[in-house]
């Protein structure tokens, strides 16, 4: 490993040049057969069983084209406002690799399915508010079909890389899986926030994709991947410097870290009066480091050519407009109904955001609780118990649909603040609805009022002493009363009805 | 002809399919009739006919006994069941060697079957063996073979032509009455024309190309190889179709060639216009193939068609823009023979070997002159700074061939020209020169260009003994069209030698001392 590289301050960085952005992104789709076989794709399989003769590059076998991944592709590129080809082929990238089974990628080139689009990214403001929050266009030059490649696995030698390593294993499971690359034009005018416009626009992305239902968007897991290309030039009448590619950049905050080193190193290499060298960099996650990977000269030829084996292909303009309307709501637009719909406030809604629960909120309000109730419940019971156990809140056993329904019975009085979180707790404990679990932990409230009456009747017969001092004019005395009413009833009453009743009987 | 020979190897498949559903032969009779001749005449590789790489005898006699069977049980099985096939060694059988003529692919064992084979065993064909093969089908005269050449049964000291000497000379040799072959440039029909045989190299997408290991993907075609044009037919009827595996596959039916075939048997020609392609004859072919060729087109006008010369001026290019399409994509196709998941590896000597190490290896050992000729001539072609020059002009070159066939077939139904300048050279005869080797498919390459079928049929024997071919070109997708002009031909051709071309190639006698 080489040795740890100068770098600038970021704010000084950015004071002096102007940072350019490029991202690719790579989206594994979610179908269920590979891009150009019948092979199945599930994760996580044992090592070479997702596999046929296709997807391992057996002599004769050949790749049919997967129809729902193409109609991915297309959803994809209309959703990022993209123009769709009327025509366009598949291309070979040929390198020799042990992981890619026929020794030549098929990608597309120079006619992709999709180019020529856009995705507008709501910047959010800084976290101290010394920055604004703003929208950022972000050009989209295009958006291809390819398939991925195998993954090797490096045995013996301590980093688990290839260098050092005794030998080498294979899993072709991944070999054959479609992706969509999308890639950005260079993104210029971002200046000190082209961190935050990076992470913001991979995350709406990511966004974008979940509701179009094509990936799982799981970047730990590696089905969306990026890259991030980053130069500087001295200002932004400049021509573009020269980019670093570092690759596999795999979380939204890894994004913008890694964007903020590239800019620091990028800087003190131009300062020192050197030239940045046109470079693929590995991101260290540990360390927030990016170190040197292959040079990328112009000795790299693929030698591309039309894939052979694949007819063109021609959309029908008329399948293409009824994949337009299957599109679902752009999530900016979306983000801006619903905040206006439910009334919150542009706070509350990014944290809504961030905590990834609008799609539970939505749902919760569609089950019949108000917004600002499903908020408090998503953001705050919810929120703490998915923190305190490490996942995430979608994952939390209990549906949006209950969580309506626990606020029906509060609505209703037959819970209180503090017996709903226990019927929750039910629920989250697998014991059934909210009031499946009401009911089995006997936790309504008592709402007759003729036993609350002999609860309090006996609460101030054991308690001469205090009625007197109510009596004798001090009403902050029935406080205890009421306490020991509440505990008599087991929490199951309404502590303001249970005062009014104490001091009814005490004045009397 | 030597009286140990069983009688059933002469037979055509028209004939046996006949006497098989009469049940007056049993195709395990015939399978092993076969069998018998191939150890009599195929090895030894040194000096026998050589046209067979693996013979599957056991699975062989199996499958007869399995159509037997059936056959007795009453079920209605296809006109070819229970007839003996050789399969070109270039698609893959499972569990059955491929090796396509190549020590890269020594011992492989495929895990499925290509569609064209799993079309013969639907349809009930008993599978003798692989046959052999220039190496990934790379040459026209079977020599480049890594297992050693096959040899003429016209004359064991001449090649059979290539790629597919192996499926052409099985036929001559009475080793099988069909085979499969596949045609990139011509290795159906010039092997076809070499040993007096008939090979069609159908439209392209007319066959399935899945599990046909592929030498150039634009231009591969498998296709049908008979002694007949009606067994020629019947074959390709029966692995023609559509096939959702191959992408370039056509989704349409198959044109009625065992219709065309029998149309044509009675001679007659009235109403079919003739073309005979200028830039196919003259100079560079030799006298007796012109001569043959003359007497075939005199033969058309007697059928009763209208025959016309016609000039396809961008054909003289076609070679060229062939030897640069072809190398292409063959660089890339045998990039994943590397020794990382199949066939061949070598492991170099030293501590730490690489991946890359080993592939490097395993490709300088595993491939022969040939092949390493035409990869690192198609990794130049589709190199940065040179694809617009090469590749990309040979793509136009191949369009402007399309339109001149286009043109020609506006006016006439059918082309005609020799299918080779020349008969079988002898062995060892090109070795040494590719350049003319390559001009030997001048004829045939043009038609893979352009997607359209053709057929080669003998037309005679040349002044030295040796069998002439006739090439007959059709538009895409009239593939019965040159069926129904074989045949014509056929019948007047026999009816003037008193009998097959065939029942002239002399008793096999191996390689002389």
């Amino acid at each position: 490993m080489s040795a740890v590289e100068e770098t600038v301050g970021y704010d000084e960085a950015v004071a002096q040049f102007d940072p350019v952005l490029g991202l690719e992104v790579h989206v594994e789709l979610s179908t269920a057969t590979k891009m150009f076989s019948g092979a199945p794709t599930e994760f996580g399989a044992e090592p070479n069983t997702q596999v046929d003769p296709v997807s391992l590059g057996l002599p004769g076998a050949l790749p049919v084209l997967n129809a729902k991944a193409l109609e991915s592709a297309i959803r994809i590129g209309l959703a990022l406002n993209c123009s769709i080809a009327s025509y366009c082929r598949f291309a070979r990238k040929n390198y020799f690799y042990p992981d890619m089974p026929k020794n030549f990628q098929t990608s597309q080139y120079d006619e992709p399915i999709a180019y020529d689009g856009f995705l507008d990214v709501e910047v959010p403001a800084s976290e101290d508010g010394t920055k604004p929050a703003f929208t950022y266009r972000v050009d989209i030059e295009r958006a291809h079909m390819e398939e991925d490649t195998g993954k090797s696995l490096h045995v013996g030698g301590s980093t688990g890389r290839i260098h050092g390593a005794e030998y080498s294993l294979v899993d072709y499971n991944r070999a054959g899986i479609p992706l969509i690359e999308i890639v950005t034009r260079p993104l210029t005018g971002a200046g000190d926030r082209v961190p935050d416009v990076a992470r913001a626009y991979v995350a709406t992305l990511r966004d974008l994709l979940r509701a179009l239902d094509v990936s799982d968007v799981k970047m730990e897991q590696g089905s969306l991947r990026c890259d991030v290309n980053l130069s500087l030039r001295p200002s932004p009448d400049a021509p573009l410097g020269t980019r670093s590619e570092t690759k596999n950049v795999n979380s939204l905050r890894s994004v913008e870290r890694a964007v903020r080193y590239e800019v620091g190193r990028h800087a003190a290499v131009l300062r020192s009066g050197a030239k940045v060298v046109q470079e693929t960099r590995h991101w260290h996650e540990d360390t927030g480091l990016t170190t040197s990977g292959r040079e990328k000269s112009d000795a790299e030829d693929y030698r591309y050519f039309p894939e052979p084996d694949l007819v063109p292909i021609q959309p029908d303009p008329a399948w293409v407009e009824s994949l337009r309307a299957t599109l679902p709501e752009p999530p900016a637009e979306r983000r801006r109904r619903l905040t206006t719909d439910w009334g919150f406030s542009e706070p509350e809604m990014r944290d809504v955001l961030n905590a990834g629960a609008l799609d539970l909120v939505e749902a919760t309000v569609a089950a019949g609780a108000s917004p600002a109730t499903a908020r408090k419940w998503w953001m705050g019971e919810l929120a703490r118990r998915a923190n305190v156990e490490g996942t995430e809140l979608a994952a939390l056993p209990v549906t949006p649909a209950q969580v309506a329904e626990l606020q029906r019975l509060v609505d209703a009085g037959t819970l209180t603040d503090r017996l709903a979180r226990e019927a929750l707790e039910g629920v989250l404990a697998g014991e059934g609805s909210p009031t499946e679990v009401v009911a089995s932990r006997n936790l309504a409230m008592v709402s007759d009022d003729s036993a609350l009456t002999a609860a309090v009747e006996a609460v101030l017969a054991a308690n001469p002493d205090v009625v007197a001092k109510i009596r004798g004019g001090k009403p902050q005395a029935a406080g205890a009363l009421i306490g020991q009413v509440m505990k008599e009833m087991r929490g199951k009453a309404d502590a303001a009805r249970v005062r009014e009743l104490v001091l009814e009987r005490v004045g009397s | 002809m030597s009286s140990s020979v069983n009688e059933l190897v002469h037979w055509d498949a028209a004939r046996l399919s006949e006497a098989l559903v009469a049940r007056v032969v049993s195709s395990e009779e015939v399978t092993q009739a076969h069998l018998d001749r191939i150890a009599a005449v195929d090895g030894p590789a040194e000096t026998g006919v050589h046209a067979f790489l693996h013979v599957a005898a056991e699975s062989a006699l199996a499958r007869a006994r399995e159509v037997d069977a059936d056959r007795a049980k009453g079920a209605v099985l296809g006109p070819l069941a229970g007839v003996p096939i050789g399969v070109k060694d270039v698609l893959t059988t499972r569990g059955m060697p491929t090796t396509c003529g190549s020590r890269m692919l020594e011992g492989w064992v495929p895990p499925y079957d290509a569609t064209v084979v799993r079309e013969l065993h639907a349809a009930g064909l008993v599978v003798l063996g692989k046959t052999n093969m220039d190496e990934f089908a790379m040459g026209s005269t079977t020599e480049h073979s890594a297992y050693g050449p096959t040899r003429n049964p016209w004359d064991a000291t001449r090649v059979p032509g290539g790629s597919g000497g192996g499926s052409a000379a099985a036929l001559a040799a009475f080793e099988a009455p069909l085979t499969v072959g596949s045609d990139t440039g011509g290795s159906i029909r010039q092997p076809a024309a070499l040993t007096g045989t008939v090979g069609v190299k159908p439209t392209y997408g007319g066959v399935s190309r899945y599990g046909l290991v592929a030498l150039a993907s634009s231009l591969d075609q498998a296709g049908p190889c008979a002694r007949t044009v009606l067994d020629t037919a019947l074959l390709h009827a029966v692995i023609a179709g559509h096939d959702p595996y191959d992408s370039t596959s056509i989704p349409a039916d198959v044109p009625d060639v065992v219709g065309a075939a029998r149309q044509g048997a009675s001679g007659d020609l009235t109403g079919v216009r003739v073309g005979v392609v200028e830039e196919l004859s003259g100079e560079g072919y030799e006298a007796g193939v012109t001569a043959r060729f003359t007497e075939a087109v005199a033969l058309l006008r007697e059928a009763g068609a209208e025959v016309v010369e016609l000039s396809l001026p961008n054909l003289v290019h076609a070679l060229a823009a062939y030897y640069l399409i072809l190398p292409s994509e063959a660089s890339s196709n045998l990039a994943k023979f590397d020794g990382m998941r199949y066939g061949l590896r070598v492991t170099p000597e030293g501590e730490h070997v690489t991946a890359e190490q080993v592939m490097r290896a395993t490709r300088a050992a595993g491939f022969g002159d040939e092949a390493k000729r035409r990869i690192i001539l198609g990794t130049y072609a589709l190199s940065a700074g040179y694809y617009d020059a090469y590749y990309g002009s040979a793509q136009k070159v191949r369009t402007l061939v399309q339109r001149d066939f286009a043109r020609a077939f506006g006016q006439v139904d059918v082309l005609v020209s020799p299918t080779a300048p020349t008969t079988a050279y002898r062995l060892g005869e090109k070795l040494d020169d590719p350049l003319a080797m390559y001009a030997g498919d001048v004829a045939t390459i043009p038609a893979n260009l352009a997607g359209i079928p053709g057929m080669s049929l003998p037309a005679g024997l040349s002044d030295d003994g040796l069998p002439v071919g006739l090439q007959v070109l059709a538009p895409q997708q009239a593939d019965d069209r040159l069926y129904r002009v074989g045949a014509a031909v056929e019948a007047r051709l026999t009816a003037q030698w008193g009998g097959s071309l065939l029942s002239q190639v002399p008793e096999w006698k191996g390689v002389p001392a």
